[in-house]
């Protein structure tokens, strides 16, 4: 018999429960039990990539060749220094086309 | 009544009841099926919905996922206020009650070494959202035309009429450095948060970070952890959280919980595939 302990009032989940909270959970952790009805969650092909997103761990995400945070500087700092890269070259170009315009004075 | 036998979790027999008002997936009440004194919560599900095409082509509609998920979560939820499961992957689904006796006796000794380490303890989901909006300046991100009065006031730089282009840049750097610094002061706080946290759970799971895109959050998800708490020092875990999240702008941090302990099974082997 077990007996619960005292649980404090559930956080973030009432009423608009953050659905990403509960798939991440449903289909991707917990335990897997191969059922009588067998169907592996993952072949399920038409899953949107979004979900495949949300539910697919950093490895199976790999595998399944998704690698969104790699290219967004949110989440990889390879991707962050492409972008400041990028942003360089952006106002590189822009100064030169600057400078010129200013008048007789050279650019320094 | 014929029809499938769909599982949502297996625990120890508990003595409280369920809500009375307790749906599960289909709209059916969950019912305890006792085995060699475990317990798996079941219902009865149409074999219209729950057999293999019909499943597979449900698992490809989002609203049907979502609503199955939902009540999914929900029975596992009533669970955790009453007892300790261990909650199974959606949709696990045998033929009928023989079936599912026979899963728990071929799993018992895992079911057992399971429930034992996780006896009492919840799960808190801890994430860390960088704002970087939030944070910055309210001048405008976005690139303006240098202009006469875009020079500052006072310069200490002899060639002054160079200035504008620098100071765009100086600028623009500026605006850059100041998104990149709510990224770092997120990363080291996200960092600092995790390893106090980690050091007062008893055990702790990182996840990926989730996509702002289906999660609907604002800011970008920068630490998505999971924190296996003993029930009875769960109060305490939530005044740590309510506490370190204090003073830091462009930071959010989101706690929820308590949730049953679905990213501490995983010492649970892989299913042997036993034949049904």
């Amino acid at each position: 018999m077990t007996t619960p302990g005292r649980l404090p009032e559930p956080y973030g989940r009432d009423g608009g429960a953050n659905l990403a909270d509960i798939l991440e959970r449903v289909l991707d952790k917990g335990v897997v039990i191969a059922g009588d009805i067998r169907i592996n969650l993952l072949d399920i092909e038409l899953l949107t990539i979004k979900l495949r997103l949300i539910v697919a761990s950093v490895d199976k995400a790999k595998e399944m060749g998704i690698d969104w945070w790699e290219d967004d500087p949110a989440l990889s700092s390879r991707a962050r220094r492409d972008e400041l890269a990028r942003e360089n070259a952006e106002l590189r170009e822009r100064l030169a086309q600057l400078e010129p315009a200013r008048g007789q004075e050279e650019a320094p | 009544m014929t029809g499938l036998r769909y599982v949502y979790a297996v625990c120890r027999p508990f003595r409280s009841a369920l809500q009375a008002q307790l749906t599960g997936v289909a709209g059916v009440p969950p019912k305890q099926l006792t085995h060699h004194g475990l317990v798996a919560v079941v219902s009865t599900v149409p074999e219209a919905d729950f057999a293999e095409a019909p499943l597979r082509a449900h698992l490809e509609d989002l609203d049907w996922l979502s609503t199955t998920a939902r009540a999914h979560q929900q029975v596992i939820d009533a669970l955790t206020a009453v007892t300790t499961p261990l909650p199974l992957r959606l949709a696990t689904v045998f033929r009928d009650d023989s079936g599912v006796r026979s899963m728990m006796e071929a799993r018992e000794d895992d079911f057992r070494r399971v429930l034992d380490r996780l006896e009492g303890r919840v799960e808190w989901g801890v994430k860390v959202y960088a704002e970087p909006e939030s944070a910055q300046s309210p001048q405008s991100a976005k690139p303006t035309e240098p202009t006469e009065t875009d020079r500052p006031a006072k310069t200490d730089r002899p060639d002054a009429k160079a200035m504008s282009g620098r100071d765009y840049l100086r600028r623009r750097r500026m605006q850059t450095r100041a998104r990149e610094d709510v990224w770092q002061r997120a990363a080291e706080f996200a960092g600092r948060l995790h390893e106090t946290l980690s050091s007062f759970a008893e055990d702790s799971r990182l996840h990926a970070p989730q996509n702002a895109a289906l999660s609907g959050a604002s800011g970008q998800n920068v630490l998505n952890a999971a924190y296996l708490v003993p029930r009875a020092d769960s109060e305490e875990f939530v005044e740590l959280v309510d506490r370190e999240k204090d003073d830091a702008p462009g930071i959010r941090v989101e706690l929820t919980g308590p949730w049953a302990a679905y990213s501490f099974t995983g010492e649970f082997a892989e299913d042997p595939e036993v034949g049904p």
